[in-house]
C-alpha cells in the first residue's frame, strides 16, 4: 500500500476547502499558526497530519482545512515556511485546482530578521524586506543588515 | 593600475554613479569597482588647484552617530580637497537623536541641506534605510557590524597599487573576523575577483561568521581558517591585520581573553615573502609592533592616505562632478 493511500485512511477527505500536502516534516504547526488556523473562530475543521511517510520526501506533514480559501499573501507564507509544499483546492471531495506556490523574489513586511542589531528591529515603523538568494534550497537575505537566512531559519513577523 | 578594459560592452551610462548611493560592496559589480579605482587613480595625478575646481558650492553632510576619527576626517579632507564644504555631527550625543528623532526623519531633514550624505551608524542596515529616506546620495561610512564599503574600496585600491593587480592575490586576514565589518566587506569584494585565496586567522571565538562563509562558498572562493599567523605568513602577498574591537563584545570577559592574542613583530615577518605588505584599517592597538613601521612591509599609513583619494573619487562620482 502506498504512503498516499495510508494517509487517506488516517485523514478523512474533505468536501470543500484546502489541502496543503508535502509540507517538510515538522513545519505543519508553523504553517497552521501562520495561516491563523489555530484560532477558535476558524470556520471549518482543521486536520493536521504530522510525520507521515512519504516516498518522495521520507517524512512529510499535511494539513486539511474545510471551507478555506487562500489569499496571495497566505500562499506566500506557505511558500516561505514550507517551500515545496503542494496546495490543492477541493470542491465536492475532488481536486478542483492545483495552486502553484513559489517563494517571491522580494518579500516585504512578512519575515522577521533575527539580528537584534538590524535597523528593522531598532527603528520604529520600519518594514522588513528580504530578497531571494536561492530557490532550492530556499535562502533569503535581509536587505538591510544583509544576513542570509536558510529555509529552516525563516520566521514570520 | 586597473584601467578600464577596452572592447567590452560596458557603456559609460551603465557605469554612471551620479545620484547613486554607496551602501554595500555587494551592490557593486566588478566593472563598477574597477571604474571607481580608475577614477581614484586619475585623481591622484591631479594638482590641488585642479581638484579644488570639482565641487565648489557643494555641501557634504557628515553624520556620525558613533565616533570615528579616521573615516570622518578623511571624508572631510576629501570634500575640502574637492573645493566643497562640510556640515554634520561627530556623535549622537547633542544631536536630535537624543530627543528621540528617528534616523528616517533626521535623514529626510538633512537631505534638504546637502548634496551628499555620509553616514556612520551603530545599527546594521542603517545606511540602506537612510538611502530610502534621502533624495541626495548616501554613502555608508560603516553600519554596525555590517558593511564599510569605502574602507573596502580603499583596501582594494591599496592592494592594486602594491601589486598592480588584485587578481591572483593571496591574502591573510587576521584578528576579529566575527564582528569586524571591514573584514566582511573586504571578503565580499575580493570574492568578486578571480583566483583570490583567503587565509583567515582568528581565535575560535572570533571566527568568520557562517553567513560570510556561505557567500564565499557560493562564489567558489578558496579559503582556509587558522589560529596562528605563523601558519600563513609564508604564503601571503598581503597580510591584513585588524584590531580586536572591545566595543563590539557583548561580554567584557570574552574581550579580555583575546584582546592581545596577535602581535605582529619583526621575528614573525622573517618568513614573509619579500614583496609582502601589511595592511590595517587602523586604529591599531598592540597587534602590530612599532618596529614594523619602518620596514618595507608596512603599508598601513599609506593605505590611510589612499582613503582620502578613494573618498574624493566616490564623492565626485555620486555628486556627478566626476565621471
Amino acid at each position: 500500500m502506498t504512503g498516499t493511500k495510508k494517509e487517506h485512511m488516517k485523514i478523512p477527505k474533505i468536501e470543500k476547502g484546502i489541502v496543503i500536502d508535502h509540507i517538510p516534516a515538522g513545519r505543519a504547526l508553523l504553517v497552521a499558526q501562520a495561516l491563523g488556523l489555530d484560532r477558535v473562530e476558524q470556520n471549518g475543521s482543521v486536520t493536521l497530519g504530522l510525520n507521515f511517510e512519504s516516498r518522495k520526501m521520507g517524512k512529510k506533514d499535511l494539513i486539511k482545512v474545510e471551507h478555506l480559501e487562500l489569499a496571495n499573501q497566505e500562499l506566500e507564507k506557505i511558500a516561505l515556511l514550507a517551500p515545496g509544499s503542494s496546495v490543492k483546492s477541493i470542491t465536492d471531495f475532488t481536486v478542483k485546482e492545483h495552486i502553484e506556490i513559489k517563494p517571491p523574489d522580494i518579500v516585504e513586511g512578512l519575515l522577521t530578521c533575527h539580528n537584534p542589531r538590524c535597523i528593522t528591529n531598532r527603528e520604529r515603523d520600519v518594514e522588513t524586506r528580504f530578497i531571494k538568494v536561492k530557490e532550492r534550497p530556499l535562502s533569503m537575505k535581509c536587505q538591510y543588515c544583509e544576513r542570509i537566512y536558510l529555509e529552516s531559519e525563516l520566521r514570520l513577523r | 593600475m586597473g584601467k578600464m578594459k577596452t572592447g567590452r560592452s560596458v557603456t559609460m551610462e551603465a557605469l554612471s554613479f551620479k545620484g547613486k548611493d554607496i551602501i554595500s560592496i555587494n551592490d557593486m559589480n566588478l566593472d563598477e569597482i574597477r571604474n571607481i579605482l580608475s577614477v581614484a587613480d586619475r585623481l591622484e595625478q591631479k594638482s590641488r588647484e585642479e581638484l579644488m575646481a570639482y565641487a565648489p558650492s557643494k555641501i557634504l553632510a557628515n553624520l556620525f552617530y558613533e565616533p570615528s576619527t579616521r573615516t570622518r576626517l578623511s571624508f572631510e579632507a576629501a570634500m575640502t580637497f574637492l573645493g566643497g564644504r562640510v556640515i554634520g555631527f561627530s556623535s549622537a550625543e547633542g544631536s536630535s537623536v537624543q530627543k528621540g528623532e528617528s534616523l528616517w526623519d533626521t535623514i529626510c531633514t538633512v537631505s534638504q541641506y546637502s548634496d551628499v550624505i555620509v553616514l556612520r551608524h551603530p545599527d546594521d542596515g542603517a545606511a540602506r534605510l537612510a538611502s530610502e529616506a534621502s533624495h541626495v546620495p548616501v554613502i555608508n561610512a560603516g553600519d554596525g557590524s555590517n558593511q564599510h564599503p569605502t574602507q573596502t574600496l580603499l583596501d582594494l585600491y591599496s592592494i592594486q597599487k602594491i601589486h598592480s593587480t588584485i587578481e591572483g592575490t593571496s591574502i591573510g586576514i587576521v584578528g576579529d573576523l566575527k564582528y569586524g565589518r571591514t573584514v566582511h566587506s573586504l571578503t565580499s569584494a575580493l570574492s568578486k575577483f578571480k583566483s583570490i585565496s583567503m587565509h583567515f586567522v582568528s581565535p575560535q571565538s572570533l571566527r568568520i561568521p557562517m553567513h560570510i562563509e556561505r557567500e564565499l562558498k557560493e562564489s567558489s572562493t578558496v579559503y582556509s581558517e587558522h589560529e596562528r599567523i605563523e601558519e600563513i605568513i609564508e604564503k601571503v602577498d598581503i597580510l591584513y591585520m585588524t584590531r580586536i574591537q572591545q566595543e563590539r563584545f557583548p561580554e567584557p570577559a570574552e574581550y579580555e581573553k583575546v584582546k592581545e592574542i596577535y602581535h605582529l613583530d619583526l621575528a614573525l615577518l622573517e618568513k614573509a615573502k619579500r614583496h609582502m605588505k601589511v595592511l590595517h584599517p587602523l586604529p591599531r592597538v598592540t597587534e602590530i609592533s612599532r618596529d614594523v613601521d619602518g620596514t618595507e612591509y608596512a603599508y598601513y599609513f599609506r593605505q590611510a592616505g589612499n582613503g582620502v583619494i578613494v573618498r574624493q573619487a566616490l564623492l565626485g562620482l555620486v555628486m556627478g562632478v566626476l565621471h
